[in-house]
C-alpha cells in the first residue's frame, strides 16, 4: 500500500471503484457540504472535492474534505496549480495529510477568466504533470523536492485527470504515460459520452499496458436535460458530446428527460463495467448529488466493498 | 521589439491638466517600429492636446521631442539643456524608457502616454503578438522554437492542458493553444521524444520572480 486509502484497498483488492465529487458551497456554511455528503455517504469509496472549479471562489477543497471525513466519507482532495505556487502546494498538501486525506488529485484548473475574478494574477509555479511527481517525491522519499528532509511524509494515494477528448487527440495516450511515469497511482477521466473515440483510447492505452501500471476511473455525468447536454457541448472546453447522444435525449418530452439521462448514465456505467482496463467510474452528479444512489445502484455497483 | 498601445486621451489630458508646459518626449526605437510612440505620434499627440487645451480655454505649450533611445543614458542627457524650462514630460516611450528619465530628471514628473504592452512581433500590418516573457532560461531549442511560458495561457511545461480544442486555447478562439503548436512544430521537425520527456521544475527566479533583475558584462566595463 502506497497511502492505505480505502480506495486504493478498493481498487488492490480487484473491485470495481465507485466515486463522486462535491463541489464545496460559495460561502463558509458547511451545512451545505454536509447536505451534499449526506447524498454520497455509502454510495462511494471516496468523494472528490473539487478545487475553486471553473476558478469560482469557494470554501477551500482541504475544509471540505475534513467536513467529509467528519461524516465518516473518504474525501479525495482535488488540487489545482492555478492558484499555488509550490511552497503553497507543499503546504497544503502536509496540511491535509496530516488531517488524514489520503487521496489526491493533480490538475492544472480552467483558466482564472472563466470565474468572478479574471482580473485575478494566476501562478502555474509548476504544473500538474510536475505536481504529479512533486507528491510522489515527498510521498516516496521522505523529502522535500529541493531536498530537505520532510518531518514526516504526506500520504497519499496520487490521482491526475486527462481528458481523452481534447486536442491534439494523437498525444492524449502518450500524456497519459508520462503522467503515469510521474507518479500518478490512478486516473480520473474527463465526462465520457462519445464512447467510441474513449474505446479508441482505451484500446491505445492498453496496447502500452497503461492500464495495468494506472488505474483508469472512467467519468460520467448525468445528463439533467438536453438543455444541459448542448450548454455543456457548447460552453465548455474539451467536451465531446455525439449529436446522436444529444438526440436520444432530446427526443423525450421535457418532463422525462432527467430520468432518462439517469437511465443513459447507468447504461454506460454498465458498459464501462464490462470493458477491460475500466478499474472503476467516477460518477460527476453536478449539483445533482441527490441522484448518486439511484445510479450507483442502478448500474449494480451497491452496496460498496468493505475492505480491510 | 517592445509593444505598446497609446493611453485614453482622456486619461492623458487629465494628467496633463495641471500642467501649462510640457515636453512629449517619443523614443525611436521599439516603439516608433509599433507606431505609438515615435515622431509621427509625438506631433499627432501634441496637436490634439494643444487643440483640446484650446478648446477647453487653457492653452498648453509643447516642446516636441524624439530621443533616440530613452532607455540610453547618452540620448537622455540631450534633454538636459531645456527640461527644466518645463513643467513636465509625457513620454510615450516604453515604461524603462520613461522610468530611465525619471530617473535623470528627478525633479521633473513624468508621465506616461502609453501603456507598454509586451516583448512582440509584428504578425501582419497593425497586429502585434507576445512572442517573450523575458524568463531568462530560454528552452526553445526544446519546444520546437515555441515559447511555452509565453504561448501557453498556463505557461505549462507539458502541455497541452484538456481546454485545446482545434488548435485554440480554452482562453478564447483568438488564441491559439501555444502546446498545439508546439506539437505540431516537433512532429514536423521529428522532435517528438522532446514532448515525452519529464521536464525539470521551471526556476522562476530567472524571470521577475527574483527580483529587479540586472545583467553584468565584466568584459564590457
Amino acid at each position: 500500500m502506497k497511502a492505505g486509502s480505502n480506495l486504493e484497498k478498493v481498487l488492490a483488492a480487484g473491485h470495481f471503484a465507485v466515486t463522486a465529487e462535491c463541489g464545496p458551497p460559495r460561502g463558509a456554511d458547511p451545512e451545505i457540504v454536509r447536505k451534499k455528503a449526506a447524498y454520497v455517504k455509502g454510495n462511494v469509496d471516496a468523494c472528490n472535492v473539487t478545487d475553486n472549479q471553473t476558478s469560482v471562489v469557494r470554501m477551500s477543497s482541504v475544509a471540505g474534505c475534513v467536513l467529509l471525513k467528519e461524516m465518516g466519507i473518504e474525501p479525495l482532495l482535488q488540487m489545482v496549480v492555478r492558484d499555488r505556487n509550490r511552497i503553497a502546494l507543499q503546504s497544503d498538501l502536509l496540511g491535509a495529510s496530516a488531517l488524514g486525506v489520503r487521496n489526491m488529485l493533480c490538475l492544472s484548473g480552467d483558466h482564472q477568466k472563466f470565474g468572478d475574478d479574471p482580473q485575478a494574477k494566476n501562478v502555474f509555479d509548476i504544473d500538474s504533470m510536475q505536481l504529479i511527481h512533486l507528491v510522489r517525491t515527498m510521498r516516496d522519499e521522505g523529502v522535500f523536492p529541493s531536498g530537505q528532509k520532510l518531518e514526516g511524509a504526506p500520504k497519499f494515494f496520487i490521482g491526475c485527470a486527462v481528458n481523452p477528448f481534447a486536442d491534439p487527440f494523437e498525444i492524449r495516450v502518450p500524456r497519459l504515460k508520462m503522467k503515469m511515469m510521474a507518479g500518478a497511482d490512478f486516473v480520473q477521466t474527463q465526462c465520457i459520452y462519445n464512447m467510441d473515440k474513449f474505446k479508441t483510447y482505451l484500446e491505445d492505452a492498453k496496447r502500452q499496458g497503461l492500464h495495468e501500471k494506472v488505474k483508469i476511473l472512467a467519468g460520467v455525468t448525468p445528463l439533467k436535460s438536453a438543455g444541459m447536454a448542448k450548454f455543456m457541448k457548447k460552453m465548455v472546453a474539451g467536451m465531446d458530446i455525439p449529436d446522436a447522444v444529444i438526440k436520444r435525449i432530446a427526443d423525450e418530452p421535457k418532463e422525462k428527460q432527467a430520468a432518462k439521462g439517469i437511465e443513459m448514465c447507468i447504461e454506460q456505467i454498465q458498459e464501462l463495467k464490462e470493458m477491460e482496463g475500466i478499474a472503476g467510474v467516477h460518477v460527476m452528479a453536478i449539483e445533482w448529488e441527490e441522484k448518486l444512489q439511484e445510479i450507483i445502484g442502478g448500474a449494480g455497483l451497491l452496496p460498496r466493498p468493505v475492505v480491510d | 521589439m517592445i509593444t505598446g498601445t497609446p493611453k485614453p486621451i482622456e486619461e492623458i489630458l487629465e494628467m496633463v491638466d495641471p500642467y501649462d508646459r510640457i515636453v512629449v518626449a517619443g523614443c525611436y526605437g521599439c516603439v516608433t517600429v509599433c507606431r505609438v510612440g515615435g515622431e509621427k505620434e509625438v506631433q499627432v499627440l501634441s496637436s490634439t492636446l494643444r487643440l483640446a487645451r484650446e478648446t477647453a480655454g487653457k492653452k498648453i505649450t509643447i516642446k516636441e521631442v524624439c530621443l533616440e533611445r530613452q532607455c540610453d543614458p547618452e540620448y537622455i542627457e540631450q534633454m538636459r539643456s531645456y527640461v527644466h524650462d518645463y513643467q513636465a514630460v509625457l513620454s510615450i516611450a516604453c515604461g524603462a524608457g520613461i522610468q530611465f528619465l525619471a530617473e535623470k530628471y528627478t525633479t521633473t514628473p513624468l508621465l506616461p502616454g502609453i501603456n507598454t504592452g509586451f516583448l512582440g512581433v509584428t504578425e501582419r500590418q497593425g497586429e502585434w503578438a507576445e512572442r517573450c516573457q523575458g524568463c531568462g532560461d530560454c528552452v526553445l531549442h526544446l519546444t520546437g522554437g515555441i515559447c511555452p511560458v509565453t504561448r501557453c495561457a498556463k505557461s505549462l511545461f507539458h502541455g497541452p492542458c484538456g481546454g485545446s480544442v482545434q488548435g485554440h486555447c480554452e482562453v478564447g478562439k483568438d488564441t491559439p493553444c501555444g502546446w498545439q503548436l508546439i506539437i505540431d512544430r516537433l512532429k514536423a521537425l521529428d522532435q517528438m521524444d522532446n514532448y515525452t520527456k519529464l521536464k525539470p521544475y521551471k526556476g522562476w527566479n530567472t524571470s521577475r520572480d527574483g527580483g529587479p533583475r540586472r545583467i553584468v558584462r565584466e568584459d564590457m566595463i
